[in-house]
C-alpha cells in the first residue's frame, strides 16, 4: 500500500475566485480542506507610509484606492479624522451630501459583492444585472467629482463642491440611434438630485429581480444555508464588523450606535441575521441595500429644500473661491499656502471610523504638530474578516471555500493597503 | 473493384452529409448561446462580425487555429494530444444513428439507443485522459469530478430511456418515432413525463452544463480538465461539448417529443393547415427547443456543489425512475400494448 498524502493546491493569486490577489495554499483530502495558509501582501502599496510623507490634504486620493469598490466611505473616515484633529465640523449640507454618497457607495459595494458572489456560485446573470445598476451610480460619482471611481470628493471641512445642476449625458455615437440615445438620456435632463431620485424609485425593483433569481432558489439555498456559520461569540472574538457581525446576530452598527454625520437624524433600520451563515450574510446585505435607498431618499428630500455652504469658510483649511482670488491678495496667499504647505494640525492622536459597507473602517492619526501625520494607521474591515478564513473553512469542501471567501466580501486594496 | 470504390465513396458522402450540417449547427449553437445569454442579461451580444454577428463562429474558429498550441512541459504528450480528438470523435459519432426524417439516417441499426449510450460513455474518456495527461492539479480535479458525475448520471439516464424502450418495444430510433405517430397526445412525453424530466436533468449533467458544470466549475477549479488546453485543443473540447448538447437535444426530441412527427396530426383544422410542412422541420424545431432549454437553464441557475450533485443523482433521480418503470410496465400489461 502506498501512503496517501495530502494534496497541496495553490489557490491564487491568479485564481478567478481569489477576489484580487489572495493566495491560499490549501491542503486537501479529496475535496475537503484540512489546512489553509493565507498569503497576503501582493497588493501592498505602502499607503500608510506614503500618507506620512505628504501634507494631510494630499492623501485623500490614496484613501479612494484602499477599498476600491467603496471609495467615498474610505475618504469619509480620513476626513473625519482630520476634522476631529482640527476640531472643525463640516456644514450641515455637506454632512447630508456625505451621508447620501456614503449610502450610494454602500449600494455600489453591495452590488459588486452580490454580482461577484453570484458569479462564484455560478449564477452569471445576476452579475450583469448588478453591473447595469452600478453604472448609474458611477455616473453619480462622475457628475459630482468628475471621476467615476477615485472621486477625491470629500475634503476636510466639507465636500469639494456643491451638487451639480446637470447630469453628464450620453453622446451620439455610430453604434446607437438617436432614439436610443434620447431614451438613455431621458432621466438625465434634470439635476443630479433628480437623477438619484429617479434611480432610487427604480432600484428596489432591481433588487427584487435579483432576489427572485436567488433568495428562494433551491440550489442557491443548498449552496449557502449552513455554510461558513459563525456564531455571535466567535464573530466578536474574530473582530468581525459590519454585515458579517450583524449576520451573526449582533446588533452593532456605527451609524446607529456611534452616530456620525447626520445619521442620528435619519430614519432607517439595521437588519440582523440569526445564524451567521452565508445565506444570512446575503440576506443582510440585500436588506441593507433597501435601507440605503431609504436613507438616500431622506437625504435627497432634505438637500432639495435646504441650501447652504458645503465647505467651511476657514481658508486655512478649505481653499478660497476662484473668483475671490482674482482681486483679493489674502485669498491668493491662502490658496498658495494651502496647496503647497497644507495645514498644520495641533499635536495629538485621534481615531475616527465610519460604518463602511464592509464593516468598521477606521483611521488613526498621530500628529506632532506638523503639516503631515507623524503616523497614520488604517483599520480595514476586510483584514480581520480574512483572518477568520482558516477558522471557518476547516473541513469544508473546495466549492464551499469559494462561497465563504466571496461571502466575507474582501477587497485587497484595503487588506494589503 | 469499382463496386467497392463506389461503395466507399457513397459512405464518405453520407458521412459528409451528416458532418457538415452538424458542424454548422454546432458553430451557430455557440453563437446562439452568446446571443440568448446576452438577451437574458440585458446585453446585445456578438454583433460585430458579419450581419448581426452571424460570422462570429468562423472568426472564433480562425482565432483558435491561429493560436500557438501550448503543451505543458510535464504533460504526457501522446495522451495530451489524443484527449480532445477522442472527445470530438465520440460527440460526432453519435449522430450516425439519428434519423432526422423518415429514412434520413446514416445507419438505421436496431440497437440505436445502445449505440448512443456506448458512444456518449466513451466521451468520458476524452475528459478523463485530458485531466490526467495535463499533469495539473486543477485538471485532475476536473477529471475526477467529471468521471464520478458522468458515471452516476449515466445510470439514471439509462433508466429514463428504458421507459421509452418498454413503451415502443424497440431500440431503433425510427421505430420509436413511428410509435409516437398521431399528434401531440401520442408523444411519449405525456406517459413518461417524470422520465423526461430525469432525462433533461441527466442530459445537462452528461454534457457538463450549468447547474452541473462541476468538471469545469470556473469559480472553483478554473476550467477543470481543459485548464491546460489552448488553441485547437480547446476548440475541439468546446466543439464536442456543443455537439454533445445538440445530440442530447436531438435524442430528447426523438424519444419524448415524437421526432419528425407533426404535433398537429389528427387535429381537425391545424393538422390540415400544417400538412405542407416538411417533416424534417418538426424535428429541427423540437431539437432547437431542447437546445434553447439547455441555454436558458445555464443562464438562470447557480451551480451545484459536487457532493450535492451526486446526492441528487443517486437519491432523487434513480429512485424516481425506479418507481416509474414498474408503473409503465403495469400500464403496458393493463392496456395490452
Amino acid at each position: 500500500m502506498s501512503e496517501i498524502n495530502q494534496y497541496t493546491v495553490n489557490f491564487g493569486p491568479q485564481h478567478p475566485s481569489a477576489h484580487g490577489v489572495l493566495r491560499l495554499i490549501l491542503e486537501l483530502q479529496g475535496e475537503t480542506i484540512s489546512k489553509i495558509d493565507t498569503h497576503i501582501g501582493l497588493l501592498h502599496r505602502a499607503t500608510e507610509k506614503l500618507a506620512e510623507t505628504k501634507p494631510y490634504n494630499h492623501s485623500i486620493g490614496y484613501m479612494d484606492r484602499l477599498d476600491y469598490v467603496s471609495m467615498m466611505c474610505n475618504e469619509h473616515a480620513y476626513v473625519r479624522a482630520i476634522e476631529k484633529l482640527l476640531n472643525v465640523e463640516a456644514p450641515i449640507r455637506a454632512q447630508y451630501i456625505r451621508v447620501m454618497f456614503d449610502e450610494i457607495t454602500r449600494i455600489l459595494n453591495h452590488l459588486m459583492w452580490l454580482g461577484a458572489h453570484a458569479l462564484d456560485l455560478g449564477a452569471t446573470t445576476v452579475f450583469l444585472y448588478c453591473f447595469h445598476e452600478r453604472e448609474k451610480l458611477m455616473d453619480c460619482y462622475e457628475a459630482v467629482s468628475g471621476a467615476r471611481m477615485h472621486a477625491t470628493y470629500y475634503r476636510p471641512g466639507g465636500v469639494y463642491r456643491d451638487l451639480p445642476e446637470s447630469m453628464p449625458q450620453y453622446e451620439v455615437n455610430p453604434w446607437r440611434s438617436k432614439k436610443e440615445i434620447d431614451a438613455l438620456n431621458q432621466n438625465r435632463q434634470g439635476s443630479l438630485l433628480d437623477f438619484i431620485n429617479d434611480f432610487i424609485d427604480k432600484f428596489p425593483s432591481v433588487i427584487d429581480d435579483c432576489e427572485r433569481l436567488l433568495t428562494e432558489n433551491r440550489i442557491w439555498k443548498q449552496r449557502t444555508v449552513n455554510i461558513g456559520t459563525v456564531n455571535a461569540e466567535l464573530a466578536r472574538e474574530l473582530g468581525f464588523t459590519g454585515p458579517l457581525l450583524r449576520a451573526s446576530g449582533v446588533d452593532w452598527d456605527l451609524r446607529k450606535h456611534q452616530p456620525y454625520a447626520v445619521y442620528d437624524q435619519l430614519d432607517f433600520d439595521i437588519p440582523i441575521g440569526t445564524k451567521g451563515d452565508c445565506y444570512d450574510r446575503y440576506l443582510v446585505r440585500m436588506e441593507e441595500m433597501r435601507q440605503s435607498v431609504r436613507i438616500i431618499r431622506q437625504c435627497v428630500e432634505w438637500l432639495a429644500v435646504n441650501k447652504g455652504p458645503v465647505i467651511i469658510n476657514d481658508h486655512k483649511i478649505a481653499p478660497p473661491k476662484r473668483v475671490e482670488m482674482k482681486d483679493d491678495m489674502e485669498a491668493m496667499i491662502h490658496h498658495f499656502k494651502l496647496f503647497t504647505e497644507g495645514f498644520h494640525t495641533p499635536p495629538g492622536e485621534v481615531y475616527a471610523s465610519v460604518e463602511h459597507p464592509k464593516g468598521e473602517f477606521g483611521v488613526y492619526i498621530v500628529s506632532d504638530g506638523a503639516n503631515k501625520p507623524y503616523r497614520l494607521k488604517i483599520r480595514p474591515a476586510g483584514f480581520s474578516h480574512l483572518q477568520s478564513l482558516e477558522k471557518i473553512c476547516k473541513g469544508v469542501m473546495l466549492a464551499d471555500l469559494v462561497t465563504i471567501l466571496s461571502s466575507i466580501d474582501i477587497v485587497f486594496g484595503d487588506i494589503d493597503r | 473493384m469499382l463496386d467497392v470504390m463506389f461503395h466507399i465513396a457513397f459512405l464518405v458522402l453520407q458521412a459528409l452529409l451528416i458532418l457538415v450540417p452538424v458542424l454548422i449547427c454546432v458553430a451557430y449553437y455557440t453563437l446562439a448561446e452568446r446571443k440568448v445569454a446576452a438577451y437574458i442579461q440585458g446585453r446585445v451580444g456578438a454583433n460585430r462580425v458579419g450581419w448581426r454577428g452571424l460570422l462570429q463562429p468562423f472568426a472564433d474558429a480562425l482565432k483558435f487555429i491561429n493560436k500557438e498550441y501550448i503543451k505543458p512541459a510535464e504533460a504526457n504528450s501522446g495522451l495530451f494530444y489524443l484527449a480532445p480528438i477522442i472527445s470530438v470523435t465520440t460527440a460526432i459519432a453519435g449522430w450516425a444513428v439519428i434519423p432526422v426524417a423518415p429514412g434520413w439516417v446514416a445507419a438505421d441499426i436496431h440497437a440505436g439507443i445502445l449505440y448512443i449510450f456506448a458512444v456518449t460513455s466513451l466521451g468520458a474518456y476524452g475528459i478523463i485522459i485530458a485531466g490526467w495527461a495535463s499533469n495539473s492539479k486543477y485538471a485532475m480535479f476536473g477529471a475526477m469530478r467529471a468521471m464520478a458525475q458522468i458515471i452516476s448520471y449515466e445510470i439514471a439516464m439509462g433508466f429514463a430511456l428504458v421507459g421509452v424502450i418498454m413503451l415502443s418495444g424497440s431500440m431503433n430510433f425510427s421505430d420509436i418515432v413511428n410509435a409516437q405517430a398521431g399528434g401531440i397526445w401520442h408523444w411519449y412525453l405525456w406517459p413518461l413525463l417524470p422520465l423526461f424530466v430525469v432525462y433533461v436533468i441527466c442530459g445537462l449533467a452528461e454534457t457538463n452544463r450549468l447547474p452541473f458544470d462541476l468538471a469545469e466549475g470556473e469559480a472553483e477549479i478554473v476550467a477543470g480538465y481543459m485548464v491546460e488546453y489552448g488553441s485547437i485543443g480547446f476548440m475541439l473540447f468546446f466543439l464536442s461539448e456543443y455537439a454533445n448538447m445538440l445530440l442530447i437535444s436531438a435524442i430528447g426530441s426523438l424519444l419524448f417529443l415524437g421526432g419528425w412527427q407533426s404535433p398537429f396530426d389528427h387535429i381537425v383544422f391545424l393538422g390540415y393547415l400544417t400538412q405542407w410542412v416538411p417533416l424534417v422541420i418538426w424535428f429541427i424545431l423540437k431539437t432547437f427547443f431542447m437546445a434553447f432549454l439547455i441555454i436558458w437553464v445555464r443562464w438562470t441557475f447557480p451551480r451545484y456543489r459536487y457532493d450535492q450533485l451526486m446526492m441528487m443523482g443517486w437519491k432523487t433521480l434513480i429512485p424516481t425512475t425506479l418507481v416509474w418503470l414498474p408503473l409503465v410496465g403495469l400500464y403496458i400489461k393493463v392496456a395490452g400494448l
